[in-house]
Parts: C-alpha cells; sequence; structure tokens
C-alpha cells in the first residue's frame, strides 16, 4: 500500500466526521498556539530590551575610576585621580580593536539664557564621543578636534535643554549661553532620544570639548571617565581586554595589584537583562506545553473511540487483504493527520497572537523559526506517540472476531 | 479441469479453557474451476469454521488446504493477506460497505492493498465490476442512498474486482427478502455461468437449490456432498406473485 492511498484513506476517514475531528484537533491548537505566542512573545520582549540597551551603544566600554581603599575602608572613587588624557592617547595608538575612543569629564551646574535658567548636566568629550553615545545631530555641526585642541567655548546641546532656554520656535543655532558665567555658543542640538529604560531623560544633555570643561570650567588635570567603541560587537570582550593591559601598563601596576579603575561593557548588561528574559520565556513555554500533553491525550483518547466504532471496518480491511502494518499505518496517518493540521492552525494562530499583543505592547514581531519548527516535529511526534497504541490496538484484532463483531 | 480447492482431512481443534471443541473432525473435498457449491450445515457444525479456513482468515490444526494450487497452512499473517487480496472474494451478510463512501470508492478498496495496480487501473476495474453486477448509473451513490440488494451488489462487484479464483459468499442473502434473494442468486448463477467459481455458504435449502453441488456438515463432518440439479433463479424469480406487473 502506497503512502499517498494510505494518506487518502485515512482523510476520507477523518472527513466521515468532520466535527469530531476539528474538536481533536481544537486540543493540539491550543497547546501550540500558546506555546508559540509564549515563545514569541518572551522573544520580542527580550528583542525590545535588547534594542534600548543598543541604542546606548553595542561596542560602548566605559572605563570608570576604581575605587579607593584606605586600610581596607572603601572611600568611593570621586576623589581618584588616576585616568588621565594621557590613557586615552594609550588606548587609541595601542588598542586594535577599539575604533575610536574619548575621555569624558562631566560637571553640572546653572545653564543662562536671558531670563531663563536651567540645571543641567556637562559632559566633556573629544569630537567622537557624539558617535560613541550613538548621538544624532537634529541641526548644526559637530565640535572638532581643533575646538579641542582651542579649548573652543562652543557646545552641542540636547532638546530639553533647547526646550527649557529658548522661547517655542527659536532657533538655538549660533547663540550664546552662560554655564557657571562662562559664555558659550551652541554649534548644533541633537536629535531627540527620550527616556532610557531607567527613566533617566537623555536630551538634558550639554557635550563640549573635553579641554574646555577641564581648563575653563573645572580647572583639574585627570577625567572622570573613558568611553570607547570596540569595531564590532564580537571584538567587545577582546577590546576590553586589551583596554585592561594597556590602562595596567600606563599605570605602572604590578603584576597582582589591583587595578584602580573598572572596565564595564555594554554586552555584561545586555547579557544580565536577557537572561532574566531567557529564563520567563523558558518558564512560560514549559507552562504552554502542558496543554500541549492535553491535546495529544486527546487525540488518543479520540483514536481509542474510532478504533472501536470501527471494528468492522478494519475486519472487512483485513478480509480484503490489509496486512496488519496497513491497519497500524492507516490508524496512526489519522492521527498524525490530524495534530498536524492542528499544528499548523496551531502556528498561524500562536503567531498572530503574539503579532497583535506585540503590536499592543510596541515590542518588535519576533518569528522564532527554531521554535516553530519544534513546534512542527512536536505535532507529529504527539501524532505518532498519542496514535501509537489505539493504531496498534486495531492491528491487533483478529479479522474474524472484527468481522463479527456488531 | 483445474483444481482451485483442494482440502485434505482438515481439522480445527479450539481449546477453550481446558477443553478442547473440534470444529472440523477431517474434512475433505475438491471444488473445481466453474463449480457453484453451496456448503450447508445448522449453527455449530462448522461451516464457519470451513469457510474462515478457505478464506484464510483462519490456519487449521491439522490437514491441508491449498487454493489455486497453493499450500495455505504454513503461510505466515501477511502471506495469508496477501492470499485473501489476489485469489479471494469475499461476500458477506451484512454486505460490510463503508458508510459516507461512494459505491465506486467501496469497490476500488480491495485493490488499494495490492501495490502492481496503478489508479488508472484500479478506477477501470471498479468500473468494470460495477457493470458486472448492474449497477454502472449508481457508482457514485453512497450505501444509505442505496437498497439492501444494491449494496449486496455493491459487496459483490468488490469481491470481483481483485479477479479471485473463487468467490466466498456467507449467507449473502440472509439479510434479504425473498425476491431480492432470488434476484442475488440469479447474479451469481450469471457470473457463474461466465466462469467463476462460487462457494455459497448458507443454511437455506431452497437457496442451496440455486447451486450446482451441495456440501452438508454435520458435527465437524462432511455427512453429504452431492451434485444437484441447478435450480433456476430467473424462473424462480418469474414465478413469484406481483412478478407479472413488473
Amino acid at each position: 500500500m502506497n503512502i499517498l492511498s494510505l494518506l487518502k484513506i485515512a482523510g476520507k476517514a477523518l472527513l466521515r466526521n468532520k466535527m469530531r475531528a476539528f474538536l481533536t484537533m481544537l486540543g493540539i491548537i491550543i497547546g501550540i498556539s500558546s506555546v508559540i505566542a509564549m515563545v514569541s512573545l518572551g522573544q520580542s520582549s527580550s528583542q525590545s530590551i535588547n534594542n534600548q540597551i543598543s541604542s546606548m551603544g553595542t561596542n560602548l566600554i566605559m572605563v570608570m575610576r576604581g575605587n579607593m581603599r584606605r586600610g581596607g575602608v572603601s572611600m568611593g572613587n570621586t576623589n581618584m585621580q588616576t585616568l588621565t588624557v594621557k590613557d586615552v592617547d594609550a588606548i587609541r595608538t595601542q588598542a586594535g580593536n577599539v575604533s575610536v575612543v574619548s575621555p569624558v569629564v562631566s560637571a553640572s551646574g546653572q545653564l543662562v539664557n536671558g531670563s531663563k535658567n536651567w540645571v543641567g548636566s556637562i559632559q566633556g568629550g573629544n569630537s567622537d564621543l557624539l558617535s560613541i553615545r550613538m548621538y544624532k545631530l537634529a541641526s548644526g555641526i559637530n565640535f572638532t578636534e581643533d575646538d579641542v585642541r582651542n579649548s573652543a567655548k562652543v557646545c552641542v546641546v540636547g532638546k530639553t535643554v533647547v526646550n527649557n532656554l529658548f522661547e517655542t520656535g527659536e532657533n538655538p543655532i549660533g547663540k550664546m549661553i552662560r554655564f557657571n558665567k562662562i559664555p558659550m555658543k551652541i554649534i548644533g542640538v541633537l536629535e531627540s532620544r527620550g527616556q532610557n529604560q531607567w527613566g533617566q531623560d537623555q536630551d538634558d544633555i550639554v557635550v563640549m570639548p573635553y579641554t574646555t570643561v577641564m581648563k575653563r570650567i573645572l580647572a583639574i588635570t585627570y577625567i572622570h571617565q573613558i568611553v570607547a567603541s570596540a569595531r564590532s560587537e564580537s571584538v567587545a570582550d577582546a577590546a576590553t581586554d586589551e583596554i585592561e593591559a594597556i590602562l595596567q601598563t600606563t599605570h605602572k601596576l604590578k603584576v597582582g595589584q589591583d587595578n584602580d579603575f573598572e572596565v564595564r561593557t555594554q554586552a555584561e548588561m545586555l547579557e544580565m537583562m536577557t537572561s532574566v528574559t531567557g529564563f520567563l520565556t523558558v518558564l512560560l513555554a514549559a507552562i504552554a506545553s502542558i496543554s500541549l500533553i492535553v491535546g495529544g491525550i486527546g487525540i488518543m483518547n479520540i483514536m481509542y473511540v474510532t478504533v472501536t466504532e470501527r471494528i468492522k471496518e478494519i475486519g472487512l480491511r483485513m478480509s480484503i487483504g490489509a496486512k496488519n502494518r496497513d491497519i497500524l499505518l492507516q490508524f496512526l496517518c489519522e492521527s498524525v493527520i490530524l495534530s498536524l493540521i492542528g499544528g499548523i492552525i496551531g502556528i498561524l494562530f500562536g503567531l498572530m497572537i503574539s503579532y497583535f499583543a506585540s503590536m499592543g505592547l510596541s515590542w518588535p514581531f519576533v518569528i522564532s523559526l527554531p521554535s516553530v519548527g519544534l513546534s512542527f516535529l512536536v505535532c507529529v511526534a504527539t501524532g505518532i506517540f498519542f496514535g501509537w497504541y489505539p493504531a496498534k490496538k486495531a492491528a491487533s484484532l483478529d479479522p474474524i472476531a472484527a468481522l463479527r463483531h456488531e | 479441469m483445474n483444481e482451485i480447492i483442494k482440502i485434505e482431512k482438515l481439522e480445527r481443534i479450539f481449546r477453550v479453557g481446558s477443553d478442547e471443541v473440534h470444529a472440523l473432525r477431517g474434512v475433505s473435498f475438491t471444488i473445481f474451476s466453474g463449480e457453484f457449491v453451496s456448503i450447508m450445515g445448522t449453527s455449530g457444525s462448522g461451516k464457519s469454521t470451513l469457510l474462515n479456513i478457505m478464506g484464510c482468515l483462519d490456519r487449521p490444526t491439522s490437514g491441508e488446504y491449498y487454493i489455486d494450487q497453493t499450500a495455505v497452512s504454513l503461510r505466515t499473517k501477511d502471506e495469508l493477506s496477501t492470499l485473501r487480496n489476489r485469489k479471494i472474494g469475499f461476500v458477506f451478510q451484512s454486505y460490510n460497505l463503508l458508510p459516507r463512501t461512494s459505491a465506486l470508492e467501496n469497490v476500488e478498496l480491495p485493490l488499494l492493498y495490492n501495490n502492481t495496480i496503478s489508479n488508472r487501473e484500479r478506477r477501470e476495474r471498479a468500473i468494470r465490476a460495477l457493470e458486472q453486477v448492474g449497477l454502472q448509473d449508481r457508482m457514485t451513490h453512497q450505501p444509505n442512498q442505496l437498497s439492501g440488494g444494491q449494496q449486496q451488489r455493491v459487496a459483490i462487484a468488490r469481491a470481483l474486482v481483485n479477479e479471485p479464483v473463487i468467490l466466498l459468499a456467507d449467507e449473502a442473502t440472509g439479510n434479504l427478502d425473498t425476491r431480492t434473494s432470488y434476484e442475488i442468486m440469479n447474479l451469481f448463477q450469471h457470473l457463474n455461468r461466465e466462469g467463476i467459481t462460487i462457494a455459497f455458504v448458507t443454511h437455506e435449502s431452497d437457496i442451496a437449490d440455486f447451486t450446482g453441488r451441495t456440501i452438508l456438515l454435520r458435527d465437524g463432518r462432511v455427512v453429504k456432498d452431492t451434485a444437484v440439479e441447478t435450480k433456476s433463479a430467473k424462473a424462480a424469480l418469474e414465478a413469484l406473485p406481483g412478478s407479472e406487473n413488473q
């Protein structure tokens, strides 16, 4: 008996009782669609977190000043003066996996424009700082390396600063504002980025050359932080190691001595967040797969009823030459068709649920191909596993007794 | 003449608990090609057991059984299935048609279990078999749209479609009224004249009268095996009251 006629026979048998076939499928549909929806939504949520963190720069590497310890007591890192512009230069020239690097010095204070004022924070960096932090200019220009050399009194400002210092519709480019009595010229405005996931306003920022901040505002010779971009996400770890090694050399640290700095990557943050959502995804999928098992038992139940109902048909088929194997395959085929069609509907239904849910939550819609493929296999396996016993029962019937069955 | 069925000292013993039931106690006979044989007996005479063995559904405890010169006794289950599929056509008392399935597809069924037959040939042979039983205009009808006699004709077409060496009919007229029974017997006689060998199990002697030879079983033994003068089913049909009006 070839596979085509087997499928035809099984299909016809199912069509003889459409309502029952549909109800049996319903169990599988619900099981598969909940698994698909849960996995897909779990991945959507981790993708959404991923996107947010990535928007801060996936390749971002931050070097902070280390904690100072005196007699075993941590003194915090605010007074450490270990990071310098020399470290930045060393990283730029020696770290092969680093594409751009910038020092960061921050200050905060009163920003004043005429009668308006705003308490804002200033970030000093070189001309690469904007690209490392993944800020884009909405209008105007970035400051140049010449501005950095000359400690020019120019700055690029974020939307929040503009909104608070200027009238609506006023063009801030070229205007002078004062920061702690020092006048500076606005040469660029940044594109709005809104809040980050911790609720911090990313548009409340003023960026200017680090030399200006160090010499004219803070009068310091050290820097607060170094930020760098790895050439790609894949070499971020290598870049981190490079930076660590370079700084150990420039800081003349002996082997075994604690670092007086700390290197962090965005990837570490990402890992932590995704491990949480990954765990949730697995948990939800596990709960959803329980309903799949229930659906499978539904198939088994119906197949048992079907076999009992059709004992006479089985006897007839045997009497006209069906081998035990043919009967086994026919009933197995029926349960696999049920679970497979149920599975396909379930996959489509599950994707639909997760599509609308992720639209509603404004998460990215992720189709997880492995989970779709796996569900498909699970469907077939469910059909075979739960169809096996009833089919075996049918195939082992005695043709004489089956024919005489009333 | 070819020996279609050859049975030698056939015994069949059933074990029921510690008891042994002898259903057949040494049955021997031969059916030749073109014969129309009725096998008669009361219930308990062993005729069902004999039919099951002749139909390759059961195996004898001892003795030899040849169908179309093929020894059956030592075959495996799968080989018996193939023998049934190629050599035997069954007609049952209760028709055993698949519900919600057209007459044509019911007739095609045995050929589905034969890989050597193409889809096209299967369809053609099923149509031919339905024509043989006079149901060429009922091919797409489902069993519940057919009368009892028509359903039995579909079942006969199904038994003919694999071109068997013998038709085995088990009380094939048992569920039918007299007129329809005679019509079915007329069909069997017609098929027999075309050269088809038929073994017909029945307990009704007036039905057995339409065959050419009667084998009578009692308590698992053949007590009578005689050629009888075949009564024409067509004549019997015409003699029924009310026939003139049709």
